[in-house]
């Protein structure tokens, strides 16, 4: 059967007594331009049917035919939100396959820069939950907050959004002075933030009201749907692939894992995965202060960073803690510059093929805030 | 504009102003253009830090819809896929005339990063609507979103509304 | 458990289903798995008491020339041990059984194996296009893919 009849015969086979709508792709709390199918009787949610591919930009076809270090600036593209942490993973996979050690300092700043952008990360993620919910000042909060972030990664990289500054071996870039300085004012300001969203928008009686019990994934489903990062964790499962399998240096900081603990409504519901994403941004200022304290200030970033990159044949998977889950690299070198294949596993693509489990039954409006707490990004899912 | 600078020296009296009701018009048109947010892509991120804090594209006169029958341009931010393609076309004609387009980055200017190998990308956003003002940048700044803005207030404020087809063979 | 236990107890389940083994460096071990008995030995990954690989981290489709192959990236939450499988299949009849039964999150891995790289998933309840228009012609993924001149009256090309 061909795939246009069979969505023929899907529509042919409508109850009359529940309706379809249409939810985006052009639709501002869609998060970009995922389009929903929602099948709703009155106003419940009966079936959900997610169709992606609106911002599939041919990733993984560039992949092929890029070299390695040209390939860095469509991984920038993924996850636009949380750049410097999509390199991570995809310099790890390749500093693995080629065997390089970096220097400590290079491993220090990298801690430091990619826990500055899950904060931005988070920051996004929770305001435009508020925003879904009906709260447009926490938003303002956040992103007067971020626009300080960005610019300490504007003065590391030369770029607001899609840095390009990691590099196999190594990093692009030097620190500037007064960096360490920087960062402590950052989360100095990030916790005085916090504490007043804590009051304004996430103890909120009507937030609360909003968000507790609604889109409640239970832990076993979360695990069968390969779900990660604060989805996971919203559910109770303490999972982070920083402690679980630390890598680079993240065995070297104190910091705790948060979990979903069910404090307003079921454990898994929207308001303890977006109190996940709260608790993590004070997790990531710890790191970073104790990564300031620690960091060596002497040696070259640069260094190591081999002329050109040419793996010896073989395949790695390498995947890394993102904001938004487990970034998975799967690369396979056949001893080229360029790589044979090379797939991205998204964190958001994965997350989000959970919606459908966890909407139905839900109220209409609810839906779009179970979509919310997901927290996804169209540009690594569809790729 | 010239209007303004006339209520400097008003005549004796009446508070009375000499102009162009089509300056007038054009005037009103250019400080309080609605737009279509198509957020697509990167840019959009860019493009909401443009609207909060620190940037506050309002002050342009801006509010953005969600409809397209109540926006006066359309700003076209990130990559045009050929899934979305056929929307973006639908979207553009059920806006009301008249009707600008600011495309945003260089996916929508001409498929950006993407032009060689991205055999689901429109290489370019001008190939199904027309468009008034191109944004540069991967993703552009929130600085070049306000100048985008300016361009077109600047275009919109010359604009002619009375004896279009006259001026037009004037030109020619 | 380390991959070449993983492999010795399957091959005393499986015998001859399970093909070759290979941890040569810098590659990461792999097992081979014969492409009609996936299912069961994924089956048996899954809900084996020593094994609980209850955690499907990748499926990708992958293109080798004449054949297609699927390598799955297996992880479990409790003992934190991973493994990987591989199938081929040929070109012409690239059948591959689904786990989109054992593991929910499969079911858009396969969709987009399919989608891109044209790999019939034998099983699958809703084998769809997922990234590209559902009117797309090819599998964009595969290296003889020839990128058509239109679509929808829409030049691709630059």
């Amino acid at each position: 059967m061909s795939d246009k009849k069979r969505l023929d015969l899907e529509y042919s086979q409508i109850e009359s007594d529940k309706m379809r709508i249409n939810v985006g792709p052009q639709h501002p709390s869609t998060h970009g331009v995922l389009r929903l199918e929602v099948e709703v009787d009155g106003e419940i949610v009966t079936e959900v049917i997610p169709h992606l591919g609106y911002l599939h930009r041919s990733f993984e076809k560039h992949c092929e035919k890029m070299t390695y270090p040209q390939v860095m600036p469509y991984i920038d593209r993924l996850d636009y939100i949380s750049a410097m942490n999509n390199e991570w993973p995809y310099v790890m996979a390749l500093e693995k396959l080629m065997d390089i050690k970096v220097p400590e300092k290079v491993d220090y700043i990298r801690v430091i820069l990619a826990e500055l952008n899950r904060i931005a990360n988070h920051q996004i993620a929770v305001a435009t939950f508020g925003l879904d919910a009906g709260a447009f000042t926490p938003f303002l909060f956040f992103f007067r907050d971020r626009e300080y972030i960005l610019w300490i990664l504007e003065k590391m990289s030369g770029a607001r959004l899609l840095y390009n500054y990691f590099r196999v071996g190594g990093l692009a870039a030097d620190v500037y002075p007064g960096f360490k300085e920087d960062c402590l004012n950052i989360v100095k300001q990030v916790r005085k933030t916090n504490a007043e969203v804590m009051d304004l928008l996430i103890y909120n009686s009507i937030f609360i009201k909003r968000s507790a019990n609604v889109g409640i994934l239970r832990p076993d489903v979360a695990i069968n749907f390969a779900c990660s990062g604060p989805v996971l964790r919203g559910s109770g499962v303490k999972y982070d692939l920083r402690k679980d399998e630390p890598y680079s240096i993240y065995d070297r900081f104190d910091f705790d894992i948060p979990v979903g603990k069910g404090e307003v409504g079921v454990v898994g519901d929207c308001w303890d995965r977006n109190m996940v994403r709260v608790q993590e941004m004070e997790q990531s200022c710890r790191i970073i202060e104790q990564a300031i304290a620690q960091m060596p200030m002497e040696g070259d970033v640069s260094a190591l960073v081999p002329k050109r990159i040419k793996p010896p044949k073989g395949e790695v998977y390498m995947r890394a803690e993102n904001p938004k889950g487990d970034l998975g690299f799967y690369i396979v070198s056949n001893g080229t510059d360029k790589p044979e294949r090379l797939k991205a596993r998204g964190a958001s693509f994965v997350n989000l093929s959970v919606i459908p489990e966890i909407s139905k039954g839900y109220m209409f409006a609810d839906l779009i805030l179970i979509l919310g707490s997901i927290d996804i990004v169209l540009g690594e899912v569809d790729r | 504009m010239g209007l303004l600078n006339k209520l400097d020296d008003p005549y004796e009296g009446g508070g009375i102003v000499l102009g162009k009701v089509e300056d007038l018009l054009n005037w009103g048109r250019s400080k309080s253009d609605w737009y279509l947010h198509f957020g697509l892509a990167c840019c959009a991120i860019e493009f909401m830090a443009m609207n909060a804090s620190h940037f506050d594209f309002m002050r342009f006169g801006t509010i953005p819809r969600t409809s397209p029958r109540q926006a006066d341009f359309i700003m076209v931010t990130g990559t045009v896929t050929f899934k979305m393609a056929d929307r973006i076309k639908v979207l553009y004609e059920q806006m009301a005339e008249p009707k600008y387009v600011i495309s945003v980055g260089s996916c929508s200017n001409c498929g950006g990063p993407y032009w060689e190998h991205g055999y689901h990308v429109l290489k370019g956003v001008d190939r199904i609507i027309p468009v008034d003002v191109y944004i540069p940048g991967c993703p552009p700044r929130p600085e070049a979103f306000e100048e985008g803005m300016m361009l077109l207030q600047s275009k919109i404020s010359k604009q002619a509304i009375f004896n279009k087809r006259k001026k037009l063979e004037a030109e020619l | 458990m380390l991959a070449n236990e993983i492999f010795d107890r399957l091959k005393t389940e499986f015998g001859d289903a399970i093909l070759a083994f290979d941890d040569t460096q810098p590659t990461d071990p792999f097992i081979m798995v014969q492409t009609d008995k996936v299912f069961d030995v994924c089956y048996s990954l899954r809900d084996n008491d020593e094994f609980q690989f209850d955690y499907l981290m990748c499926l990708t489709g992958m293109d080798l020339g004449e054949n297609v192959g699927v390598v799955y990236h297996l992880y479990s939450m409790k003992f934190k041990h991973k493994v990987v499988l591989k199938v081929v299949a040929p070109k012409a009849d690239p059948k591959v059984p689904s786990v989109e039964m054992l593991w929910k999150t499969a079911d858009w891995h396969e969709r987009e194996a399919y989608d891109l790289m044209g790999v019939q998933f034998e099983g699958h309840r809703n084998l769809i296009r997922i990234l590209c228009p559902y009117d797309w012609e090819g599998h964009p993924l595969r290296k003889d893919y020839e990128t058509p001149e239109f679509y929808h009256g829409m030049k691709v090309s630059y």
